[in-house]
This record gives C-alpha cells, structure tokens and sequence, in this order.
C-alpha cells in the first residue's frame, strides 16, 4: 500500500477512480486473507434456514409457501451481522482516517468498501440461495428469480446498511442499534424482493418487482454514499 | 439574507418570540381539543356502519396525521441545523422525537383498539398500522442513536443523518407496504378510508387536527427554550433573565 | 342535539365504551404526561439556574475564600 500512500499527496489527474481500485482491491486482498471470517455469513444463512423446518414443520407444502420470505429474511439478517465488519477494522487500526484526509472524494472511497462487503456478503448468498431453497422445497421455476432478485437486493442492503454501521462505528456497543437503525429501511426491498419471487410462483412476470429492486439500487446509489460518508466524518470527529 | 439566517436562528431571539407566541399557541390547543372532544365524543351522530366505536376516529386521525407530520418537521430541522449549523434547529429535532414517538405510539394504540370492534381482533397487519408500526422504530431509533453518543454535537449530527435518511425512505417504506398489503389481502374495510363524511362528522375531526398540531407547536416551543436554557445556561443573557431570581 | 339519550348511554357508547375510552382515554394521559414532563423539566432548570446564579454570587461576594475554577455543567 505504500506505492498508493506516497501518490495520495500529489494527487493524479484521475485521482478518485485510482482511490477506488486502490481500496477495492485493498479490501479483496484484506478479505481473502480471512477466508474463513468471509465464509460466516453463509455458515449463518444455511443455519437459519436450518431452523425454520425444525421449529415450524418438515411438510413440504408448507415449507414451499413460506420459502420465498424465509429465504430473503434470513439472507437480510446474514448480510445485517456483516455490517459490523464494514468499518471496524479500518476505524480501529486508524486507516478510516487515512480515507479521510485523502484528497480523494469520502464518497469514492465509501463506495469501494461497500462494492468489497456486497462482493463478500450479498452476491455468495445470492449465489448459495438456490442450493437452500431445495431444502425449502421452493417450487421449479422460481430459482432464477431467487438469485436475481437476491444480487439486487443485497447490494441496495449493504449500501442502507453502511450507513447504519457507519453512524455506529464510532460506539462501543452498537451492534444492536445498528440493526435498530437499519431494519426499518431494509423493509422496501424485502417486500420487493419476495414479491418477485412470489409472482415467478405464480406463473407471473417477476420483471416489475426486478425493475423496482434495481430502481431502489439506484437510488441508494445515488444518495448513500453521500449519507455514508457523512456519517464516517462525525463518528470519526465525536 | 446570511444575517437573517443567523438572527432567526440565534437561542437568544428565539427565545424571545417564542415567549410571545406560546401563550396563543396553548390557548388554540385548549380550545380546539376541547371543543373538538366534547363535539365528537357526544354531539357527532353514530357512525351508520360502526356505531359508536367510530369516535376513536377523533383521536386515531390526528396522531396518525401527526406522527407523520412530526417526522418531517424533524427531518427538516435536522437539514437546517446541517447546512446552516443552527443550534436552535437541532434543539427543536432533539424535542420533537419523542413526542413523535408518543404520537405514533397513540395512532398504534387507538388503531388497535379500534380494531376489535370493527374487526374482531387486537391486531390486523393493515397497511396502515404497518407502516405506523415501522414510523415508530424509525424514532426509535433517532432517539437510541442520539443518546448513544457521549458527544452531544456528534450525537446530534449522527440523529441528524438518520432523520434525513429517514425522511427519503418514508414514502418509499409506505408505497412498498400498501403494494404488499394490497398483494397479500383482498381488500377489505379499511378503518378510515369512507365515502363523503357529512360535515356534523368531519368538522369536529378538522377541529381535533388543528388542536393536535397547535398542541405540537405549543410543546415544542416550550421544550426547545428548556433546551435553550440547559445548553446556553453560561450565556450572559441568560442570566439576565427575569425567570431566573438570584 | 346531543347524540346520546343519557349519560349511561354516553358512557356506554353503544356497547363499545370499553374501546372509546380506553383510545380516547390513553391519548389524553399521553398529552397530559408531555404537557407536564415539559413543565416540570422547565421549572427544574430554572431552579438550577438560580440556583447557581445565587452560589455564584455569594462566592462572588467572600473573596477571602480562594475562587475555585469555575465548572460549567455541561462539558
């Protein structure tokens, strides 16, 4: 990291853009190092899933109309207890307030780390989604829809959710406020995420849910990285 | 026009007109409730459908109403006391999220009980009531995360950022629950969605709205020079208030 | 002109007192519970204030006693 460091001060004419591959890439590196820490969520999304069948029932007709809220539930909360991880090792170790006083853009920077957690987090349970929903017995046809709907959606989770734990980063104890915080506003994508589900189960087109999932992905786009990177500046400042 | 800004936000100036507009604004809320309580607890006819059960309309409305109303007043103190740095902005988000908060709660609570008249049960996961449910985590969580901090600007900031962000998703959070409520259920009676109220109805409803937001301006202004005088208690000015004898 | 024959229909409501009152009843004690949580916050501040408005003067006016730093409630 020192070639980047040392370039940070006389910044490049494509400056910000360079930042953001450069904390990517960090972030792949630092993830792929702690292969095991990156395969939490999905031992925890499996376990849920788990769960539900013992708690409620074995019977498959059941299970199958349950199965698409199960499956976005759980994957919501999986990708919620990542939230922690987002900021707190950088906001430990002192290199969040490196990003900081980069004269690069916050927001470039927030948004590398937000592509690093949706790449770790969101897209492998999007991915592992289908192999759970055959334990749900999730009717034919609807896996596609799963999938899809899930690597939307998760990316639009993680944006909301970085805003959440980066209001809280700077708290000894926030775990559970930050899901305080957050779970209010993951509520749009969980009733657009099981809709298109639902409608793929239904023999309807799933396209309107996956256009507002994406229109909501774009919207977060848009407006979270500001949000993220305010919130960065005041927990690093208090 | 920056002088203006400042002047209007300055506690000092805010704490004198809020002095002369307090009284008028308790004196509306007195009124307004009370004549808007006794015009619908007991002169309103019965509702032809609902019976008398249809008087919990006369509180249930106005909190609803309010709960919502309060978030945005929230949110737009919130992004004046962002952009200009003015405390008294800040202050006034500070005061109104628990009153928000009791004001959701109220609208929940009358909701709920309302609802076993008209539906036989405690509890309907109406589109309403849901996304009432929601409003209420939403100060909750301005209220948690504002006290979470040791740092009263940082805390303020960070409830700050939260009641913006919160205001962009409220509508989105109330269209995606009546979508998904409109999708799981056939429609049915919904509380306080009716055909033309005539005005012996109505207009005692009107009269309890504008009660409830005075109310609301009454509280805040009263709540915000509290606030005044625990934060600025060192001022010089303060001091020379006549409230305070020495 | 009133909508109830008596005052046991009033209070009976047709049957749904139990609801009406308890919705109507738990909105005003949240009003009333703001109203003077407000008011009682307000005096206990001035109290405080004048309070040490008067602390302050008494110091002010011994000045054999070595001033202590002064300390501001809120740090």
């Amino acid at each position: 990291m020192s070639a980047s460091d040392g370039g940070a001060l006389r910044p490049p004419p494509h400056g910000a853009g360079r930042a953001f591959i450069a904390t990517l890439s960090r972030g792949l590196r630092l993830a792929f190092r702690r292969r095991g820490e990156a395969l939490n969520p999905l031992v925890f999304y499996a376990l849920v899933i788990t769960l539900f069948p013992i708690g409620i029932s074995p019977d498959p007709a059941l299970l199958a109309v349950i199965a698409p809220g199960l499956l976005w539930v759980a994957a919501l909360l999986a990708a919620l207890l990542s939230l922690d991880t987002l900021f707190r090792g950088d906001f430990e170790d002192g290199s969040l307030e490196q990003l900081i006083l980069a004269p690069q853009p916050l927001w470039t920077q927030t948004l590398a780390k937000v592509c690093v957690h949706w790449l770790m987090t969101g897209l492998p349970l999007a991915l592992s989604a289908p192999l759970l929903a055959t334990l749900l017995a999730l009717p034919a046809g609807s896996y596609a829809v799963l999938t899809l709907s899930l690597v939307l959606g998760s990316a639009t989770l993680s944006l909301v959710g970085a805003i959440g734990a980066a209001l809280t980063v700077g708290l000894a104890r926030g775990g559970v406020l930050t899901s305080l915080l957050i779970l209010p506003l993951y509520i749009p994508v969980l009733v657009f995420g099981t809709g298109a589900v639902e409608a793929a189960i239904a023999g309807q087109s799933a396209l309107p849910y996956l256009a507002i999932l994406g229109a909501l992905l774009a919207l977060s786009l848009m407006l979270a990285p500001w949000a993220i990177a305010a919130s960065l500046r005041i927990s690093l400042n208090g | 026009m920056w002088a203006i800004v400042h002047k209007f936000g300055s506690p000092q100036w805010f704490y004198r007109l809020s002095c002369r507009l307090e009284p008028w604004c308790w004196v509306l809320a007195a009124l307004s409730l009370g004549a808007g309580g006794v015009w619908g607890l007991a002169l309103a006819p019965a509702d032809y459908q609902q019976g008398e059960s249809f008087r919990i309309i006369y509180v249930h409305v106005p909190a609803a109403l309010l709960a919502q109303s309060v978030f945005i007043a929230m949110a737009l103190a919130s992004l004046v006391f962002m952009v200009w740095k003015i405390k008294v902005a800040d202050m006034a988000a500070a005061v109104m999220a628990p009153f928000g908060a009791a004001m959701t709660f109220t609208a929940l609570f009358s909701g709920a009980v309302w609802g076993v008249p008209t539906w036989g049960t405690w509890w309907v996961w109406d589109a309403r009531l849901t996304s009432m449910l929601i409003l209420l985590f939403l100060y909750l969580g301005v209220i948690a995360l504002r006290g979470a901090f040791s740092s009263r600007q940082s805390g303020a900031r960070a409830a700050s950022v939260l009641a913006m962000v919160g205001v962009i998703n409220i509508p989105i959070i109330k269209y995606s629950v009546e979508w998904w409520y409109t999708l799981h259920q056939s429609a049915t009676f919904s509380l306080t969605e009716r055909p033309a109220m005539p005005a012996s109805m109505w207009l005692p409803l009107l009269i309890m709205v504008v009660g409830f937001y005075s109310f609301f301006a009454a509280l805040t202004l009263l709540r915000v020079r509290s606030e005044i005088l625990r934060r600025e208690g060192d001022k010089r000015w303060v001091r020379a208030l006549k409230e305070i004898p020495s | 002109m009133s909508a109830f024959d008596s005052l046991s229909a009033f209070f009976a409501m047709g049957g749904h007192g139990v609801y009406v009152w308890s919705a109507w009843g738990v909105t005003a004690a949240l009003l009333s519970l703001c109203f003077f949580q407000a008011r009682l916050e307000r005096r206990a501040l001035l109290k405080a204030l004048s309070r040490r408005a008067r602390r302050e003067r008494a110091r002010a006016e011994t000045p054999s006693t070595p001033m202590p730093t002064e300390e501001s409630d809120d740090a």
